[in-house]
């Protein structure tokens, strides 16, 4: 009779969290920042079908770098989660807190019960009111939840690059100044972060998209192709997006196409 | 309510239950109905027989809808009635489903409008998941299995007859469905109508709708024809000028979904009060004049 070899819990789950980072490590990252009208998530990412960013809910956006298939899974799940809470309760009681406790439970659970750990790191963004009540929620391979401020990357070489995100950001970048910032970490050489950019990221190999603040209802917006290009040109004085369009912000009724409760504006302003 | 994820028999406490986790699939009602199906319309058994005659819900009346070039227009009256009694006067039946498209009903109130809130998280859930939007058939078809799902409650007297219109972003033009209650779906051409008083609003759309005409209009017609729907029939009320009250009316055109705002709507229905008071008034003067009140 064969005895199993005895391991310790503490070896056992290091080696796993060794397996999981460095699964991690091997991908590009992905940086979600504050700037003064929302929050941007910015992907290192030249494909336009896989997304690393995407939308759960009316002001709730996901960004995620490791193994496709399983943030993929976890995204889609988010998205349940979301849109079956707002359609038991009201689309105002779903929030990144919330998911991101389903997810960490989640993720804290696959590693501890089950061979392989999750090989993913996630952000879970809710754009609020005001700047104060931003909120970023970093969730690691482990289940570990990090209420992070202002700026976070995560994925490759996040630790290194970290400092180089922290250096730059300040609560009133512009959209473009955010979006050079963010470009900036992403192409800076891990071994020597400070020395500047290494390479060159252009807007097709970017994928960017934006929680808007103050929209009634869905805020996520991605934003590519031309205006993208202008965001990202040096010369060019665009700064900011432009308001959104008339499908989303319709002046006579504002807000996204409403639910139930979507009222004309009323001349008064009431 | 199990919208918190409940902890899975042997699953660990906390964790998302593995319907959410099942890889494929992008119909909500399909997810629901796997996780938790008490809440779907269609997954509540409800004991046989029917209705006492003074509970009798909430009904909502007359839509109408109609193409014009660019697009297509959905207008509902405001009134709920109760067998005799007006149950609400400013109950709203015309809902966006989706940025391109819009919905309204007729039929017991409460039941309908729970059908329009799934069919719109619907919508939304399968933009997100797959990245790209349904085609204006494939939302047609959704609203149709929702439709024959409430075949049991409309046995029941509890029917759901709801109007679907959008804009086919492929075919570049406004398109509007009619259903009835087993699910059967009809693409209408031009215009139609649905609930109680359909049926004097559709002899106004014969007359007034001209295929051709401008977004205005068209908002003008839809107005016009609930007005004539609430003059014949008790269950449809017309504007309400005392309370400012006006039918709610929308625009499905290339741009999206819109709502016409009151103040543009007081002016449609100022000026078709105006026109019909001096008909009216004519008429009285020459006995013999042709011009209806």
């Amino acid at each position: 009779m064969t005895q199993p070899f005895y391991v310790s819990p503490e070896q056992l789950m290091r080696d796993r969290a060794d397996f999981a980072r460095k699964g991690i490590a091997r991908g590009r990252s992905v940086v979600v920042l504050c700037f003064d009208a929302g929050i941007a998530l910015v992907a290192d990412n030249p494909s336009r079908a896989l997304h690393k960013v995407s939308e759960i809910y009316d002001r709730v956006a996901f960004a995620a770098v490791g193994k496709y298939n399983e943030f993929e899974n976890l995204r889609v799940a988010g998205v349940r989660y979301a849109d079956l809470r707002g359609y038991s309760y009201d689309r105002a009681d779903v929030t990144a807190r919330g998911l991101a406790n389903a997810y960490a439970q989640t993720l804290g659970s696959v590693f501890t019960t089950e061979s392989k750990p999750l090989e993913v790191e996630i952000v879970v963004a809710e754009v609020g009111t005001s700047a104060e009540d931003d909120q970023i929620y970093r969730l690691t391979y482990d289940g570990s939840v990090a209420d992070e401020r202002g700026a976070v990357v995560i994925g490759g070489a996040a630790d290194a690059l970290a400092g180089v995100l922290a250096d730059g950001w300040r609560p009133d970048l512009s959209l473009a100044a955010a979006l050079a910032l963010a470009r900036r970490v992403l192409a800076s050489d891990p071994a020597a972060p400070a020395s500047g950019p290494v390479r060159e990221l252009g807007p097709g190999t970017l994928e960017v998209a934006v929680l808007e603040r103050g929209l009634p209802r869905r805020s996520f917006r991605r934003v590519g192709g031309e205006l993208l290009e202008r965001l990202l040109s040096e010369q060019d004085p665009t700064s900011d997006v432009p308001p959104s369009p008339d499908v989303l912000a319709p002046d006579a009724a504002p807000g996204h196409p409403g639910l139930p409760a979507d009222a004309p504006a009323r001349p008064d302003g009431s | 309510m199990p919208a918190t994820p409940a902890p899975p028999p042997g699953g660990q406490p906390g964790r998302l239950p593995a319907p959410f986790l099942v890889p494929g699939g992008s119909s909500f009602t399909d997810f629901v109905g796997s996780h938790d199906p008490s809440l779907l319309p269609a997954g509540r058994p409800l004991p046989v027989g029917s209705l006492a005659p003074g509970l009798e819900p909430p009904h909502a009346t007359t839509i109408v809808a109609l193409t014009y070039p660019g697009g297509v227009v959905m207008a509902g009256d405001r009134r709920a009635t109760a067998g005799s009694m007006i149950a609400h006067r400013e109950i709203e039946k015309v809902f966006p489903a989706d940025a391109h498209s819009c919905v309204g009903i007729a039929g017991t109130a409460g039941i309908a409008v729970e059908m329009v809130r799934l069919f719109q998280v619907e919508l939304e859930h399968f933009e997100k998941i797959e990245g790209s939007v349904l085609s204006l058939d494939g939302k047609a078809n959704r609203l149709s299995t929702m439709v024959r799902g409430n075949l049991g409650l409309a046995l029941q007297g509890l029917a759901v007859v709801p109007l679907f219109a959008g804009y086919d972003l492929a075919g570049r033009r406004g398109r509007i469905f009619s259903y009835d209650v087993t699910g059967g779906r009809y693409e209408e051409r031009g215009h139609h109508s649905v609930g109680s008083g359909s049926v004097f609003a559709r002899g106004a759309l014969k007359k007034l709708h001209r295929p051709t005409q401008g977004v205005d209009d068209a908002v003008a017609t839809a107005v016009e024809a609930l007005h004539d729907a609430a003059d014949d029939d008790s269950a449809t009320g017309g504007s309400d000028l005392v309370r400012g009250i006006y039918p709610v009316v929308a625009v499905v055109d290339e741009a999206g979904y819109r709502r016409v705002p009151e103040d543009a709507l007081a002016d449609v229905v100022r000026d078709l009060l105006d026109a019909r008071t001096a008909g009216s008034r004519e008429a009285r003067r020459q006995p013999t004049g042709e011009v209806a009140p």
